[in-house]
């Protein structure tokens, strides 16, 4: 059945099993990795370029304290965070020099050995549910049907007009083609086929053992102070693709589309203009 | 300070937002991080990743090496800055011409060698990168005795597992000490460096002799070694868990990552 026919019936395609099962699955993976993620970015808080990187040398970001002030430095530009990082206030009110606080770690506490363990196991369940995930999507269709943008898709001025509905809120299906507009569809590729191997590869490249395993890591990244600085930069990114991805599931319709994510069940959609798209 | 955090109390606006919502996520996990299953089953994740490196490296495959114009500017200091033992500090003031290397335990010739004899053995001289756990990095040019040539020397007992190495350094209020397993212990990198960046090893760095394991991080690199055991049991050394890191922050004992 195609899209129009989809439109004229009220209800769009359903989840597939193995999206849904991903989508969670890596909901609560990447939630654990970037958590303790910041807890390890804690014990140096400083990124460099290159192949080595102390603080003997010159770091394109710092996030640190001057006793009395937190501060984000990129580059020349100094921003003060104090409360938030760099300087931050614990669950008792004492005054924690650290770049990410408390509440944005795990653990909440200063504990560089026991994030390390956290980060490297929950790793696996990112990188083979990842896997897995291409792997099925790829066989079910999910990439050619939901993902793969057309030829018709390619065109400046359906882009352009895409832009203009997501800034207008006018969050819908789009051309017709598919049940994701062209904005959706870069974003998910962009993420998916990008941005998280980007992730897996960069953490790989920090292995000194790694380092001897597959040594090209090095040459692809630039080194590993470099690989270290696109990690971070890559859950950043990942990020700030959460909140994104969330202020749309808020936009277009909450109920429904955690629900559809959740069982799979068809959801009713009503003309594009009114919301009704997967988010 | 009572003003300061009034100050930062006001300012930390995403704190109240956050915490209802991080509190059960963090509750959570602190509870989680403190559990007996739970931890073991992380430490089951370290032995997966050792495997999985161990499958992926044969015993013998090289950490890259680097030019000398990429060795770093200052290679930053860390851990002790100097030996701390009685006997350590009368041979640092001897220049350490009496200074013995002693490599016993399960082997069946145990070796007492000095610091000219050492040096007059056959050398390597690799430049590497030297990582540590908290995230930084600096590479430099290490000359010493590949620890296989000693443990060849020392008939290394066929029961032993694992390569101890006592050091002069206190680190806070306990002796430093670390382990390697064979693997390790016989690649071709694993050597005990008397030279640094061309020069004899400075002391901040080690002196006399500290040891390069490359595949792995820097707090497996024991500085001032004064004594190497062979052994087939780490559990009867200090905290047990075969290295001071590992005792005191529980820190993995394979630091490959």
């Amino acid at each position: 059945m195609d899209a129009t026919q989809d439109m004229t019936q009220n209800v769009a395609k359903r989840h597939r099993l193995s999206t849904r099962l991903w989508h969670w699955l890596n909901a609560f993976v990447a939630t654990i990795l970037l958590m303790s993620g910041l807890m390890i970015f804690n014990a140096h808080p400083h990124l460099y370029w290159g192949d080595f990187g102390s603080r003997e040398d010159y770091a394109w970001l710092q996030i640190d304290d001057t006793r009395t002030t937190g501060f984000v430095r990129i580059g020349s530009v100094r921003v003060e965070t104090t409360g938030v990082f760099g300087l931050s206030l614990g669950t008792n009110d004492n005054v924690r020099r650290v770049a990410f606080p408390g509440w944005a770690t795990i653990p909440t506490g200063y504990d560089l050995a026991a994030a390390r363990r956290w980060h490297f196991a929950f790793a696996w369940a990112f990188a083979l549910g990842l896997t897995a995930f291409m792997l099925a999507s790829l066989f079910n269709g999910h990439i050619r049907k939901d993902l793969h943008v057309r030829r018709a898709e390619w065109s400046f001025s359906a882009i352009w007009t895409d832009i203009k509905n997501h800034a207008r809120l006018r969050l819908g299906p789009g051309n017709g083609l598919s049940n994701y507009n062209i904005i959706q569809k870069f974003s998910y590729i962009g993420v998916i086929f990008l941005l998280l191997p980007l992730l897996i590869l960069t953490g790989i490249t920090m292995s000194p053992a790694m380092n001897a395993a597959w040594p090209w890591l090095l040459d692809l990244f630039g080194g590993r102070q470099s690989a270290r600085s696109l990690h971070f930069i890559a859950a950043f990114l990942l990020a700030l693709f959460v909140v994104v991805h969330l202020i749309m599931v808020l936009l277009s319709g909450p109920i429904n589309g955690i629900r559809s994510m959740i069982t799979g069940r068809p959801m009713t959609v009503s003309k594009p203009d009114q919301g009704g798209k997967l988010p | 300070m009572t003003e300061d955090r009034a100050t930062l109390r006001r300012r930390d606006v995403l704190r109240g937002v956050t915490l209802g919502s991080s509190a059960l996520i963090l509750g959570g996990c602190d509870a989680m991080n403190e559990n007996a299953t739970f931890r073991s089953a992380l430490r089951a994740a370290e032995k997966l990743n050792q495997a999985t490196h161990r499958t992926l490296t044969d015993r013998a495959t090289l950490a890259p090496e680097f030019a000398l114009s990429d060795i770093s500017p200052v290679f930053k200091t860390n851990g002790s800055l100097t030996g701390t033992s009685t006997d350590y500090l009368a041979h640092l003031q001897n220049n350490f011409a009496d200074w013995r290397l002693r490599i016993d335990g399960m082997v069946a010739n145990p070796i007492n060698i000095g610091l000219e004899a050492l040096r007059a053995m056959p050398a390597r001289t690799q430049i590497t990168r030297h990582d540590c756990v908290e995230g930084w990095s600096a590479i430099a040019q290490w000359q010493g005795t590949p620890l296989r040539l000693l443990l060849q020397q020392a008939r290394l007992s066929t029961r032993a597992k694992y390569i101890v190495f006592h050091c002069a350094d206190n680190y806070g209020a306990r002796p430093y000490y670390e382990s390697i397993d064979l693997i390790d212990a016989f690649h071709p990198q694993t050597i005990l460096a008397w030279g640094m960046n061309g020069e004899t090893l400075p002391v901040k760095y080690g002196a006399p002799v500290r040891l390069r394991v490359e595949r792995q991080l820097g707090y497996k690199h024991a500085k001032y070694v004064m004594r190497i055991e062979a052994t087939d049991d780490l559990s009867k050394f200090h905290g047990g868990k075969g290295g001071y890191w590992e005792d005191v922050g529980d820190y993995e004992y394979y630091a490959g990552i």
